[in-house]
């Protein structure tokens, strides 16, 4: 058991590598580097929010009345039991537990296309009500008492929820197919106690992408419960 | 050193393999670095072929070359060209990319395969802006501001955006390779301290691709959004904000001009301590002004737009932090000053273009300040001198440095010597072209002649016939290296393991490295630059 533990362990040292911890360490920081591009990259559109919503509140407090509350709510139990049901199975490789790492990470998957199913009934919504940004946006405010609220303002509010849930939702895509690739990998026993790199990143890049959608659900859906603010 | 001369050809990394295949699926950093060689060289002499057209047309008051549309077109392209898809990857791409590893000690960069494919995004990337230029162009600028960018213009702006958007990402896993290189990759007992200068303004720009590129990448995606679907988030009709675009992509492009300068001041440094034979003057604080531009660098992007309409407090304070950057800056040129006084300076080619990136680099820093104070910035604003400015950074410095440390190592990636008074003739024939050319132009702006127009009053013609002429001398020193380096492959004299007698782990290893790079990994005993306690006689060739 041991030697064989080697063997796969000195089959997966890259040449440039002195050795696993250092192969290890170097992935695992590399992955780091990757996410703070990432944080940057999501920064840009959260920067925006930040400034359209403190122009326009009310007509983004209008917006998010139109979000279906308890879809999202839902949501992200989905997406935090599907963390723990990552880290677990990254726990599970590092002790050497194959089969129990295969089978968490293939709940992860399921998780992953519940949360991009529910996403696509609310876009279906929105998409019928007309909330989507462009010649064919509709939106008529949903408060008389308030009528100052320019449904263009409301239109931008759309454009960044389509745009920040959409680049969310394409990596979550991208989650699931890298956590698949992981559960093929697995199921060919490409990873021992010694060598477990690849479970670990995909993992990192994992809670990153649900890291996101806790930030984006306040700020898309609970705005405000008031009309008006 | 005779034993260095090379009798019988020993393996390396260009003779190991052989074929078109074993170039393209290479994960040897050293290959790879080949590869991007010749694919911004392919950009350059595009960008280049626009600039012609662009002084050829200035040559005459009247806009009689092109029309005013194929014109702003014209200068489009040429900036769009030679910011993205030349000097951005220039100096890390090709000379980075190669001697990064080698100067750390280690095999090879942390991910070798995310450097072949950093390589084919950027192909990916230059394939799709260039077909979306010969199919019909962009007339933006290379600044896409909005509304222009998003509603009235006609042309190509989502393919020129999406290519740039491709080759963001190869900027960033270049970047990413180098941070992670730099950190865990070093061979044992090359600490932090005895880092080559060249890895440390290489890291310094290195986190600005990381953190930069993400953000132009989403402002770029929002232009095309907006133009595809009228969005509407930077579009004031529809209560978008113009200058939220011009916010999110200075963050980036402001910041991007120290991409394109740090990594040549890395070359610099490594050039000016090995042909004075003396240590770098005050090591910590040239490295550490290396990580003090980048963190400046990102807080100086609304200096930009000063007249654009951003409130005088929030200009004051950009005012203020962008002479900020002027501090570290100087200390660099102050120590490569110091580096040479009383060294036992040599006059070859790539100190000769090391003392041109000081002194036109000085120039092009200092009318940067200018710039960044308020008042001037109004008067000379959108005019010939900021062109003037940049290009003195740009090309004067960047490209200056570039074909400093393509002379300095040449030797070392092809194993073979360049015909030295050739290069000569050329670094004069490119500092005397360069000024005659930019000069003129801090005059003309100066003056009040605006940038892109094709045509311009009569009285401004004398300076810009004089830029023209330049410029005419400048591409004459830009095509003579590419004669005499393809010329040196196959009839070059073979270069010894260190034909410049330097110090520094690249030079210990043969010329052209091994595919591995070293032999036995190296262990590291002595300071950076140790010039003094090296042995004299070993003389330098290619006198």
């Amino acid at each position: 058991m041991a030697s064989s533990d080697i063997q796969i362990a000195e089959h997966a040292l890259q040449h440039h590598f002195a050795d696993m911890e250092q192969q290890q360490e170097t992935s695992t920081f590399g992955m780091w580097m990757f996410l703070l591009t990432e944080i940057m990259f999501f920064g840009g559109l959260f920067c925006a929010y930040l400034v359209y919503r403190s122009s326009y509140y009310q007509a983004f407090v209008e917006g998010s009345q139109k979000m279906n509350i308890w879809l999202g709510a839902t949501n992200t139990a989905v997406l935090i039991c599907s963390s723990l049901t990552m880290a677990l199975g990254v726990r599970a490789a590092q002790t050497g537990k194959s089969r129990l790492m295969v089978v968490l990470l293939l709940i992860t998957i399921l998780f992953g296309l519940g949360f991009l199913g529910i996403k696509a009934v609310e876009y279906h919504e929105h998409w019928t009500s007309h909330e989507f940004p462009g010649p064919n946006f509709h939106f008529e405010t949903g408060d008389p008492a308030h009528p100052a609220t320019d449904p263009q303002h409301t239109e931008i509010y759309f454009s960044l929820y389509w745009a920040m849930t959409g680049l969310h939702a394409l990596h979550m895509v991208v989650g699931v197919i890298l956590v698949s690739w992981i559960v093929i990998a697995g199921l060919g026993g490409a990873f021992t106690p010694s060598y477990f790199t690849p479970v670990e990143i995909v993992g990192l890049y994992w809670h990153f992408v649900d890291l996101v959608w806790i930030y984006l659900f306040p700020l898309l859906y609970l705005i405000s419960k008031k009309h008006g603010g | 050193m005779a034993t260095a001369v090379q009798t019988v050809e020993r393996e390396n990394y260009l003779n190991s393999n052989y074929g078109i295949k074993s170039w393209l699926f290479t994960t040897d950093h050293k290959r790879i670095a080949m590869l991007y060689l010749v694919s911004i060289t392919f950009m350059f002499w595009i960008g280049g072929f626009f600039a012609m057209l662009i002084r050829l047309e200035l040559l005459t008051p009247a806009g009689d070359l092109v029309s005013s549309d194929t014109y702003n077109k014209l200068f489009s392209m040429h900036g769009i060209i030679m910011v993205f898809f030349f000097l951005i990857p220039s100096v890390p791409a090709v000379i980075g990319n190669f001697v990064i590893p080698l100067m750390v000690g280690a095999k090879d960069l942390a991910f070798p395969r995310v450097n072949l494919l950093s390589w084919y995004l950027y192909m990916a990337g230059a394939i799709t802006a260039l077909v979306s230029m010969v199919t019909g162009g962009v007339d933006t600028g290379w600044t896409f501001y909005t509304p222009f960018s998003t509603t009235y213009s006609n042309t190509h702006v989502i393919g020129v955006a999406i290519g740039i958007f491709i080759t963001g990402f190869s900027s960033i896993l270049t970047g990413l390779n180098f941070i992670v290189t730099i950190h865990r990759m070093r061979a044992p007992g090359m600490t932090w301290r005895r880092l080559p200068l060249f890895c440390w303004s290489n890291y310094a720009a290195a986190l600005i691709m990381v953190l930069g590129t993400p953000v132009i990448a989403i402002t770029l995606l929002l232009v095309a959004l907006e133009r595809a679907f009228n969005i509407g988030i930077f579009n004031p009709q529809l209560g978008g904000d113009p200058l939220l675009f011009q916010h999110l992509f200075w963050f980036y492009s402001h910041p991007a001009v120290y991409i394109m300068i740090l990594p040549g001041m890395g070359v610099i440094s490594e050039i000016v301590t090995c042909f004075s034979r003396k240590r770098v003057f005050g090591y910590e604080f040239v490295a550490l002004a290396s990580i003090a531009i980048a963190v400046l660098g990102f807080l100086v992007w609304a200096h930009h737009m000063f007249v654009a309409g951003i409130s005088v407090y929030a200009a004051l304070v950009f005012s203020l932090l962008s002479y900020l950057v002027a501090i570290p800056s100087a200390v660099k040129v102050f120590n490569w000053t110091a580096t040479m006084y009383k060294g036992s300076i040599r006059y070859e080619t790539p100190m000769l273009y090391a003392f041109g990136f000081i002194g036109l680099f000085t120039i092009g820093g200092l009318t940067g300040v200018f710039l960044a104070s308020l008042g001037l910035d109004v008067h000379v604003h959108d005019t010939y001198f900021v062109i003037a400015h940049f290009h003195y950074v740009m090309v004067g410095g960047m490209v200056m440095a570039y074909m400093a440390g393509l002379h300095f190592w040449w030797p070392k990636i092809t194993g073979r010597l360049y015909p030295e008074a050739w290069a000569k003739l050329s670094a004069l024939l490119v500092f005397v072209g360069f000024n005659t050319t930019f000069f003129p132009q801090f005059i003309l702006g100066y003056m009040g002649m605006p940038r892109r127009y094709h045509a311009y009053p009569p009285e401004f013609q004398v300076l810009n016939v004089l830029s023209t002429a330049g410029a005419s001398i400048l591409a004459v020193g830009y095509v003579l290296p590419m004669i005499y380096f393809l010329w040196s492959l196959r009839y070059g004299e073979l270069s010894p393991p260190n034909p410049w007698n330097a110090v520094g782990l690249e030079w210990m290893t043969a010329s052209p490295p091994p595919t591995h790079n070293f032999d036995e990994t190296p262990v590291v005993t002595w300071e950076a630059y140790d010039y003094e306690h090296q042995p004299q006689e070993e003389v330098s060739v290619g006198q």
